[in-house]
């Protein structure tokens, strides 16, 4: 059973639909049980880091997701979700899940770009991971966010983007991988990478 | 880097796609969700939705466009036209759109952008502003006003201020469209859209007067806009957006080339 993370950050029918386009049915929850069926976990959301933290623990999804971790399932992040899995975030001086050791920050504002980073983007994917496998040179991928994921480790940072400073845009560790852009909402290679994690193992992302 | 986005605008009717110019003389032009998928396919980056549907018991078509829309294409979205409040906003997200557009209903009532970016993130509310040259006077010092109702209503309230305002109340980007500018083909309002863009942190989507490639490299280099709009160029043929994209990149403008 694949299940999507429902802690009421953002609209979901996105994910829904293109795993949906894979023909693969997702179950959406909330209920910390469900998740512990779960054989993939994928842990999407928008929106403030506090709020998010906050509900995540009411719901005790918390834990649920420190257990996904440690029964080794495929999880993979999505925007909010490549944040709050580190230790600490700078939006709201928030404590997050620390499923990874590291800090989210903040965008830094350069002349002449815009915050939010909003639009397409390359990444420069920095190892040979299985859920970023089969993208060509020059593909783009769809981001809206003002914080960005950085892990504590280099060995981390499993793809870089640019924009004003280059920044961590997909990072992993052993059955936990995270993108910073919307490969929901990112066409054809963004559908390839939902694909790529649905046959993933969990076992090499190191 | 961050490409530049170019963004079709179809604007539906009662279910199907219309164009005119300057909101009048409107003709039917296509299916909207098999429109979307060519669009998809052809590479544009996100796409637009205006319903200019006249009634608003006929709403409810739109909400079916929105969630056939949404199982065609894996692009961000938006749609605007007719969203007066939250119920509004949240049947068009919940339908399968990126974002919602507010517009005359933002002028009318400033609380709903923050009421919207509240309960679905300030990612989800751009800012629909139509604008109108003026003499600078002392409420509109900018020399560009705020319009409704197709511009047939000015609304005393200068286009600059209420840019800065809606940031200030939560919009995560503002599509400007220049009614003077609008249907003619002739060229983007540069002066207006610079102006906003560097006075707001947000992106900004510049509306009206798309004719020909050389006008969107205009809008993107010297009116600093983030995106551009496009409709009549693409809708009758005259050009494709991949065409478009060559020509930009041709000129230094980044843009998406792989899709």
């Amino acid at each position: 059973m694949i299940v999507i993370i429902d802690y009421q950050a953002g609209n979901l029918t996105s994910v829904v639909r293109s795993l949906k386009a894979l023909g693969v049915e997702g179950t959406v929850t909330q209920d910390p049980a469900v998740v512990a069926q779960a054989t993939r976990v994928i842990f999407p959301g928008v929106g403030a880091a506090g709020k998010a933290m906050a509900t995540l623990r009411e719901l005790g999804l918390d834990q649920a997701l420190r257990r996904s971790l440690a029964r080794g399932i495929p999880i993979l992040g999505i925007c909010l979700g490549a944040q709050v899995i580190l230790a600490r975030s700078e939006e709201n001086d928030t404590a997050c899940l620390g499923l990874l050791p590291g800090r989210t920050l903040t965008l830094p504002r350069t002349e002449g770009l815009k915050i939010p980073h909003m639009g397409w983007n390359r990444v420069r994917f920095l190892s040979e991971h299985r859920v970023f496998k089969g993208l060509p040179e020059g593909a783009e991928y769809y981001f809206v966010h003002s914080y960005y994921p950085a892990p504590a480790q280099t060995a981390m940072v499993l793809g870089v983007t640019d924009h004003g400073i280059e920044f961590p845009s997909a990072i992993g560790w052993r059955n936990l991988v995270a993108t910073q852009f919307h490969p929901e909402k990112s066409g054809r290679f963004g559908l390839q990478i939902l694909e790529n994690f649905l046959v993933w193992d969990g076992s090499d992302a190191e | 880097m961050l490409s530049k986005r170019i963004i079709p605008c179809l604007d539906v009717r009662d279910g199907r796609t219309t164009k005119g110019i300057k909101f009048r003389n409107n003709v039917d032009i296509g299916d909207p969700v098999a429109m979307a998928r060519l669009y998809y396919e052809a590479g544009a980056d996100e796409l637009v939705f205006y319903d200019i549907t006249a009634s608003s018991d006929r709403r409810n078509i739109m909400i079916d466009v929105v969630r056939r829309v949404a199982a065609e294409i894996l692009i961000p979205f938006s749609v605007g036209g007719g969203i007066r409040n939250l119920n509004d906003m949240r049947d068009v997200l919940l339908a399968g759109a990126e974002k919602v557009s507010v517009n005359s209903a933002a002028i009318l009532d400033p609380a709903l952008i923050t009421a919207g970016a509240q309960a679905f993130g300030s990612q989800c509310i751009v800012l629909g502003m139509d604008v109108k040259g003026v003499p600078p006077s002392l409420t509109t010092p900018s020399g560009y006003e705020m319009v409704i109702h197709g511009g047939r209503t000015p609304m005393g309230i200068d286009a600059l201020w209420w840019a800065q305002e809606a940031v200030r109340l939560g919009a995560g980007e503002i599509c400007l469209n220049s009614i003077d500018a609008d249907g003619t083909q002739a060229g983007y309002e540069l002066t207006l859209t610079r102006m906003i863009s560097e006075a707001v942190p947000i992106p900004v989507i510049a509306s009206g007067g798309a004719g020909a490639p050389e006008h969107l490299h205009q809008v993107l280099a010297q009116g600093r806009a983030d995106a551009a709009l496009i409709a009549s160029m693409v809708h009758f043929g005259a050009y494709t957006i991949k065409g478009i994209k060559d020509y930009l990149a041709q000129r230094g403008i980044p843009v998406r080339l792989v899709w």
